[in-house]
């Protein structure tokens, strides 16, 4: 039977039980719908029960993330080959998504060459339009010249945006720029204000999904996987009725709800990280066993149904067979 | 200056017992100027504390599979990005306590103590 998870009951995040329900979720296929402010997860082998739904959504998009191209250690020798595997898992869905998002770190040291070779291979992904917002590793020159020259949406000014599509207001946000000692993602003052008037525009009862790299909920701080200033950037949010919340760079999938903000946070293409607080671990690439890498490497699929303010996202891996089964 | 090869062996000797002692301490501490190595490792600067003399040298390697780049507080120095195996070096010429972080990774932090001879 599918199951309600709503939690965070400290505020902290997450707690330990939704913290075990999630990780469960890693290198598993998954599908979840947001409906009223309430998740329901529900194990690959009950997607039968909302079939239905999916199929009536008006349009779908997918979101992939830190693709780290220019990486070759041993966690994943290979990281063209796996975009290449997501890029492949795209292209075999049924319906084509209207749109793709890509959540950072496309590149592993911001070299042209990197992003040229991304570029390349994203070429082939089977739809109208990708956007992208800048992860740390695409801004190492602290300026982010390489990514604009490519990506931006605004080449000569700021590199955060927003568009409409289909009656949803897509919003993709910059905070791995001009970070301090010490501190987390950052947004900014000025990327703040525009927000701000950005959404003042907006009805309340517009769906809003917003796409940053750095998760825009505090993970785990002592990584570094949390925003300093996303608490400004959320109350902006409060009045509206569905807003789902992108992000990248932890290279696991979680997903939280508060109140009738989705958070969720997508595998990388490239390779795994630990889950948080792990003992002796820390926040970089983590080597397993080359037959598992693709069940821990996946894609984002997300699914818009007009007039229900629901978003139904699906965690697929890059394993041959992506769909395995995980009872929650 | 020519060094006599018996010198040569202690100064070689005492490098190594400074680099041994800096990456199993948190502080480090010496009245002469001398080259010293910062590890970068599993996220963390090793030592995170490192209190130096005047003239001295500090090499930061990074020995993560992630690149990391390092900046001082106050722009005293700035690294470019170090991937695996790449170092950086500075010379402290100037007493005082310098403060510095990861750019890519603030969370990072740590801190070079200069003090005079």
């Amino acid at each position: 039977m599918p199951k309600s998870i709503v939690y965070d009951h400290n505020h902290d995040g997450i707690d330990r039980r939704g913290f075990l329900e999630c990780m469960a979720w890693v290198g598993t296929g998954v599908l979840c719908t947001l409906s009223g402010g309430v998740l329901k997860s529900y194990a690959l082998g009950d997607v039968g029960r909302v079939a239905e739904d999916l199929a009536k959504a008006d349009f779908s998009f997918v979101q992939l993330s830190d693709s780290h191209i220019g990486f070759s250690k041993p966690a994943n020798p290979d990281v063209s080959a796996t975009l290449q595997a997501a890029i492949d898992k795209v292209n075999a869905l049924p319906t084509p998504p209207s749109l793709a998002l890509h959540t950072g770190d496309i590149t592993q040291l911001s070299k042209p060459e990197e992003f040229d070779t991304a570029a390349e291979l994203l070429k082939g992904l089977r739809t109208n339009q990708i956007f992208f917002v800048p992860g740390e590793h695409d801004v190492l020159d602290g300026t982010g010249k390489a990514y604009r020259e490519r990506h931006a949406r605004n080449p000569t000014g700021d590199d955060w945006y927003s568009f409409n599509f289909k009656g949803v207001h897509f919003i993709g946000l910059v905070n791995v720029l001009n970070l301090t000692a010490g501190g987390l993602g950052n947004l900014g003052p000025q990327q703040l204000q525009w927000l701000e008037r950005d959404l003042s525009n907006i009805s309340s009862s517009t769906p809003i999904v917003v796409f940053a790299h750095i998760p825009l909920w505090s993970i785990y701080p002592a990584w570094g996987w949390g925003t300093d200033d996303s608490a400004q950037a959320l109350s902006y949010m409060k009045r509206f009725g569905s807003v789902s919340v992108l992000n990248g760079h932890i290279h696991q999938t979680m997903l939280k709800v508060e109140g009738h903000i989705t958070f969720h946070t997508a595998a990388s293409t490239a390779f795994p990280q630990p889950p948080p607080a792990t003992p002796g671990a820390s926040p970089g690439p983590m080597t397993v066993a080359a037959d598992q890498l693709r069940g821990l490497l996946g894609i984002t699929q997300v699914n818009f149904v007009r007039g229900k303010h629901a978003l139904a996202v699906t965690d697929s891996t890059l394993a041959e067979n992506g769909s395995k089964e995980n009872r929650l | 200056m020519k060094l006599s090869p018996k010198f040569a062996i202690f100064a070689v000797a005492m490098s190594l017992t400074i680099t041994s002692a800096a990456a199993t301490h948190k502080t480090v501490s010496t009245s002469d100027p001398a080259s010293y190595v910062v590890d970068i490792r599993d996220f963390a600067f090793s030592p995170r504390t490192l209190v130096i003399s005047v003239g001295s040298k500090v090499t930061w390697k990074n020995e993560d599979e992630e690149p990391h780049k390092l900046a001082e507080t106050n722009h005293a120095f700035m690294s470019p990005p170090l991937d695996t195996g790449e170092g950086f070096a500075y010379e402290f010429r100037t007493v005082g306590k310098y403060e510095y972080f990861c750019t890519i990774h603030p969370h990072m932090t740590g801190e070079i103590i200069v003090e005079s001879k």
